[in-house]
């Protein structure tokens, strides 16, 4: 799927050959910056907007020509686009309305909305009358009522204060599993992305990046931006020396040898960046030769876990996360001299 | 109102510079005072309409009961109901093929055209339309009578209408009318359930102004009107040449009662939608 605003000097590649398969009843994320096509791919499995090319397909027929309104896909709009001159029910309805349903049929499924999104006292209002995370379950509502056959929802939850939103987050969660329906997710948060999603489709600049499970995406990045984008990362540098399938064995600048993941179109020798997590490593008093030397310039103290910021003897920086234990001594302090010690299969080879 | 006056410092509010209330007072004064003797003069007893004598309401007994006085207003209620309808109509499609759609070439240009005729000199329109309706009588024997005179007033009636409504447009969010298609809304009816009820009182404004720019409406009027086709203000005018009389003022008030009346009910009603 390409599709390219504009014309003349002045041309948006907003999707540069994005391809995607979803499967029924999965929780699909697209997570990524601001500006990276992910409202744009929204927009155009909804209709609103029609691809430069390629195609749509749903259970292999092809949506691409199809105004929105012969779609069976509906939108939890960003800025939730309720109608402000209906009730909350006449919005719910609306749908189910102009698909002819009669109206014994049209209230009942309104009524197990409202029930669903837990607004049933609120039907009558308008939704001008209801706060940002009322009006937010009546977008939901208004689009599950007709059970589409995927929900798509662009970034539904960014306008909610954060306690909303984690509980927002449960709900959505609950509803999918209650429904059985696709949910296509879009957002820019990466923790809303990993607790929430079935996959995860990493997008930048109108590319997909990486597609994966959140651990596959949390724990095997294979570029640059993803381990950079998702959670926290450090970065070394090392030299692959033997490949095997999606295990390679590289040697760090300090000389050690490690089993390392590699994604499959990662070059098979020579240097390569390599991704390691703060939480995927141990640190040992003293220096050792061999191992990666460094000094401890700050702590951050998080309740459940300390930051270490490293200086490495190469002048990288270097974070390293351990685990708080009850009661016990921070066992390294500012200045420090220590070794980062990497276990087989900690770091991930990248591709960029 | 009440918000701003209390976000607002005093020393940076308007309303407490010097001399803020005078200035305020002598605009007003200027907008109202002849109004106001008009108005005035026509409950007066005596023939002048500039010396009091006591109240009465005479003149409006005779200006009623006047059938020149008769036949101008229904002639004017005619046109100005003939042209408010068909210039709120044409300016609501206007308004929505210049806002409701993805930008073509020469949008910016039929805007421009729309709204063109406010800046033309309406002694210039005038002078036009009589020539056209001339043309259409001497080629092709096509008089259309008072007809005339309800086109003529339809046609510059119809950027008045569309200033109010094409606002209304631009402040209207275009999701709306996505989300309908989403719900499985044809165009046809997400115009009839979305766009169109919330459009509503930018339409109530914008027939509000076409009918009071059509009912006081004089030199257009003049040029294409044939005889027997007079309006209101066409007759106050030919009073007037007599030298002016209460009743001629008591007429006038009855216009100015009519117009309040209706920008009244107007905003009532649009009120009452949004
Ligand atoms: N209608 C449009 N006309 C021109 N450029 C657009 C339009 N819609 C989106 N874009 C551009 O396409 C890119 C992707 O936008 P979008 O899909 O909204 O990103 P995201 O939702 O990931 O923040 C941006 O550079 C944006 O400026
Ligand atoms: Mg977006």
């Amino acid at each position: 799927m390409t599709k390219v605003f504009g014309g003349g000097t002045d041309v948006v590649r907003a999707l540069d050959g994005v391809s995607l398969g979803i499967q029924e009843n999965e929780f699909f994320t697209l997570l990524g910056p601001s500006g990276c096509g992910k409202t744009t791919l929204l927009r155009l499995i909804a209709g609103f907007e029609q691809p430069s090319g390629g195609e749509i397909l749903l259970d292999g027929a092809s949506l691409t020509h199809l105004p929105p309104f012969r779609r069976p896909v509906n939108t939890v709009f960003q800025s939730y686009a309720l109608f402000p001159h209906m009730t909350v029910i006449d919005n719910i309805a609306f749908g189910l309305e102009m698909r002819g349903l009669s109206k014994t049929e049209t209230a009942d499924h309104v009524a197990e909305m409202l029930d669903l999104v837990k607004l049933s006292d609120l039907g009558k209002r308008k939704p001008g009358q209801l706060s940002g995370g009322q009006q937010q379950r009546v977008a939901l509502a208004r689009a599950l009522a007709n059970h589409p056959r995927v929900l798509l929802l662009d970034e539904p939850l960014s306008a909610l204060d954060l306690k909303l939103r984690k509980e927002m987050q449960i709900e959505l969660k609950r509803i999918h599993r209650d429904t059985g329906i696709t949910f296509i997710f879009v957002t820019h948060d990466q923790g809303e992305a990993l607790t929430m999603s079935d996959r995860i489709a990493v997008m930048n600049a109108g590319h997909v990046l990486q597609v994966g499970s959140p651990t596959e995406i949390y724990e095997h990045p294979t570029s640059h931006f993803v381990a950079d984008f998702i959670g926290e990362t450090n970065f070394l540098e090392g030299e692959v020396v033997a490949r095997d399938g999606a295990s390679a064995k590289v040697r760090l600048s300090s000389g050690v040898e490690r089993q390392a993941s590699a994604p499959k179109d990662a070059a098979a020798a020579g240097r390569v960046s390599l991704a390691i997590r703060p939480e995927r490593v141990t640190l040992s008093q003293s220096r050792q030769t061999g191992a990666l030397n460094g000094r401890v310039e700050t702590m951050v103290y998080f309740g459940t876990d300390t930051n270490y910021h490293l200086r490495l003897e190469d002048g990288r920086a270097f974070m390293v996360r351990l685990q708080n234990h009850e009661g016990a001594q921070a066992p390294f302090a500012t200045g420090d001299e220590v070794a980062v010690e990497i276990a087989d299969h900690a770091l991930q080879v990248l591709r960029d | 109102m009440a918000d701003t006056a209390h976000r607002t410092p005093r020393a940076l509010d308007l309303k407490y510079q010097p001399g803020f209330t005078s200035v305020a007072m002598l605009c007003f004064f200027v907008l109202y005072a002849p109004i106001a003797v008009l108005v005035f003069f026509s409950f007066n007893a005596n023939r002048s309409v500039t010396r009091w004598t006591e109240f009465s309401l005479d003149w409006y007994v005779r200006a009623l009961a006047n059938e020149g006085i008769q036949n101008a207003a229904v002639t004017s209620l005619e046109v100005a109901v003939f042209a408010t309808v068909f210039a709120t109509s044409i300016a609501t499609a206007a308004a929505l093929a210049t806002t409701r759609v993805a930008r073509y070439r020469g949008m910016t240009a039929a805007y421009t055209v729309i709204n063109m005729p406010l800046m033309v000199p309406e002694i210039v329109t005038a002078v036009a339309t009589l020539s056209f309706f001339a043309l259409l009588r001497t080629t092709l024997g096509i008089n259309f009578g008072l007809g005339n005179v309800m086109i003529a007033h339809t046609v510059f009636c119809i950027p008045f209408a569309y200033l109010p409504i094409r606002a209304r447009l631009e402040n209207m969010d275009l999701t709306l009318e996505q989300a309908a298609a989403d719900l499985y809304a044809t165009p046809w009816r997400t115009f009839r359930r979305v766009t169109l009820p919330l459009l509503v009182p930018g339409v109530i404004a914008g027939a509000m102004l076409a009918f009071i720019i059509s009912l006081d409406d004089v030199i257009i009027t003049m040029m294409v009107a044939g005889p027997g086709q007079t309006t209101l203000p066409i007759y106050i005018l030919g009073q007037i040449r007599r030298g002016v009389t209460p009743e001629v003022n008591a007429v006038s008030t009855i216009l100015l009662a009519v117009s309040i009346l209706f920008v009244t009910l107007f905003f009532l009603l649009g009120r009452r939608r949004t």
